[in-house]
């Protein structure tokens, strides 16, 4: 729809083609570092080797079998699941920045992690450590997405009159509704003993550690699909951001659009969080920077956060295991030192001219 | 709330909407817009009734202008203009159709500027060449504009209401919102003055600004004056000044 018409000015525009293949090339880049890099370090030149194998094609094997279970079982599952986690959280941010006509909106607005948090809390204060590792963890996860969705549906119902959902109410639904949840999580932490205290405080801070084949597979799935979805309903979010009557008037229809964006991000916000715990602030700063790149329009608003989410988080995990190795930083912890004072810088520098 | 109010806008013509504050000037373009439902009563487009009219083909034959342009992304203004082909979907046109849109109105040097940018005055202007770019399709359209001369000057008053003036002589119908009566009479075929909700007067601007009409619905006695024989309306003069 604006494809031929003229960029300028604005601070933010490069020409259509390198963006597109410069960030595939440097996601890859950083994709294919972080598979080498880490406790066990592998030749980059061996990575592409087993992958090539994998594939079926002939390579001879100069790799060890460690390396091989490391990078098989270990290094691509966390790999993978950090670019599936990074670019799912950033494109719902950038959905719910639209959804609120207001760039400083995140996620978290819905309640959605802060619904996650409880129950998650709630799985492990109840006992889950009983059982064993493997079924906690998937108790665990699959409580917190189930406490998220929950939270999102009770936000969308306290918002919707008349079936026509109104964002201002939905906003503070989402911080009421945060907030009590938050409450909850304190009484949570008051029941809680010492090795329950720790674990709730670790998924709290969000991490990649655990990440297994069906782990991926799920994410693959619960970012994949309504992400693909959302991108098809880029033009309509681009008249939405002129105003819900404005782009009633050019034949959008915004109650479908709103009740589906929400649906959309609760989905991916849900998934990313019961897999991994909270990462703050990537749905706030990746859609951002896309923005500063390739302007608001969504069609490629979308796809970039994308890309700069898979790229960013995966950077930030291969940093969490490597700066303090052999021990591990909680990511999230990492997105927020790294975030908190990005999103600051960028504040400063540009408050005059927004 | 609007009472009894009848009224028909045919192809060609440019119909003003006058009245007080608090008439009810932006509430029947709101009913006439299909934004506020009707409590009594219908609305017909081409003589279909409004609630009948699916959404994509209803925006492809009417468009509003309303009093604000909230925006709060840096979108430049050709792509906000872009914006306005929604309905339409995607088209190798778009490019020109925009441009087109931007010279009409007389923005065309503010095509790569940022919307955030832009002055009160130059966002209403912009907003105007969406609205045109919108309804730039074969056929007949119907264009609400509501104030579209409030943060405009003399010199870009008089072009907007030529392009209004344009835009009904091209085949359409245009119902236009104005505070102003002067402005008014010079670009439309019929005034319509509201009060309370309620259609007082309705013809040619020399049937509506008279004397009388005016000081009934205004509650102020105003000034009228004939300038080539075209009623003037003059404002009062504050107490000092008179003597």
């Amino acid at each position: 729809m604006t494809d031929g018409v003229p960029w300028g000015e604005t601070s933010h525009r490069f020409g259509a083609a390198p963006w597109w293949a410069l960030g595939s090339a440097t996601v890859g880049v950083l994709l294919l570092g972080s598979a080498s890099l880490g406790a066990v370090p592998i030749d980059v030149m061996d990575v592409l080797g087993m992958l090539a194998s994998a594939a079926g094609l002939p390579v001879e094997a100069s790799w060890t079998p460690l390396e091989e279970t490391v990078l098989w079982r270990l290094r691509l599952p966390r790999v993978a699941l950090s670019a599936l986690v990074g670019a799912g959280l950033s494109l719902a941010g950038a959905l719910t920045q639209g959804l609120f006509r207001n760039p400083l909106a995140e996620p978290g607005l819905l309640g959605v992690s802060a619904g996650a948090g409880l129950f998650a809390a709630l799985a492990i204060v109840a006992g889950s450590s009983a059982l064993s590792a493997w079924l906690a963890t998937s108790t665990v996860a699959m409580s917190a997405f189930v406490g998220g969705l929950l939270t999102t549906v009770l936000v969308a119902a306290i918002a919707t009159v008349d079936g026509r959902p109104s964002v201002t109410t939905m906003l503070l639904a989402g911080i009421a509704v945060s907030a009590l949840a938050g409450a909850g999580l304190g009484l949570l932490l008051t029941l809680a003993d010492d090795a329950q205290l720790r674990s709730i405080t670790f998924w709290m801070m969000g991490s990649i550690g655990g990440a297994t084949w069906p782990a991926v597979g799920v994410a693959a799935v619960g970012v994949g699909l309504p992400a693909l979805v959302s991108l098809r309903w880029a033009p309509a979010l681009d008249a939405m951001l002129l105003g819900v009557t404005e782009a009633q008037h050019l034949g959008v229809d915004t109650a479908r659009v709103q009740a589906g964006t929400v649906a959309v991000v609760a989905m991916m916000v849900g998934v990313c969080t019961s897999l991994c715990g909270v990462i703050a602030f990537l749905g706030l700063v990746v859609p951002h920077v896309a923005r500063r790149i390739v302007g608001p329009g969504h069609r490629r608003l979308l796809p970039l956060s994308v890309l700069l989410g898979a790229g960013l988080l995966a950077a930030a995990d291969l940093m969490s295991r490597t700066v303090a190795a052999p021990a591990e930083l909680p990511v999230g912890l990492l997105t927020t030192c790294l975030g908190g004072p990005f999103f600051l810088v960028q504040l400063l520098r540009h408050r005059r001219h927004p | 709330m609007l009472r009894e109010v009848s009224l028909s806008v045919a192809v060609g013509e440019v119909v003003a909407l006058v009245g007080p504050n608090g008439a009810g000037k932006s509430t029947l373009l709101a009913a006439l817009s299909g934004a506020l439902p009707c409590a009594a009563g219908r609305v017909l487009l081409d003589g279909e009734d409004l609630t009948r009219w699916r959404p994509g083909p209803l925006a492809k034959r009417r468009a509003v202008l309303s009093q604000s342009h909230d925006l709060g992304f840096p979108f430049t203004v050709a792509e906000v203009v872009a914006l306005g082909r929604f309905p339409h979907g995607p088209d190798p046109g778009d490019a020109a159709r925009v441009v087109r849109a931007l010279e009409e109105v007389g923005v065309g040097h503010l095509a790569t500027r940022g919307w955030t940018r832009l002055s009160g005055g130059e966002r209403q202007r912009v907003a105007l060449a969406r609205v045109l770019c919108q309804l730039d399709s074969p056929g007949r359209h119907a264009l609400l504009l509501d104030e579209p001369t409030s943060a405009q000057d003399l010199a870009q008053q008089r072009r907007l209401l030529q392009v209004a003036r344009r835009f009904a002589d091209d085949g359409n119908a245009v119902v236009v919102v104005l505070h102003d009566l002067n402005l008014a009479a010079i670009v439309a075929d019929r005034l319509v003055l509201l009060r309370d909700g309620e259609v007082v007067a309705s013809g040619s601007a020399a049937e509506v600004l008279d004397t009388e009409v005016l000081g009934a619905a205004f509650q102020t006695t105003p000034r009228v004056v004939f300038i080539d024989d075209r009623p003037v309306v003059l404002p009062h003069l504050l107490p000092r000044q008179e003597g």
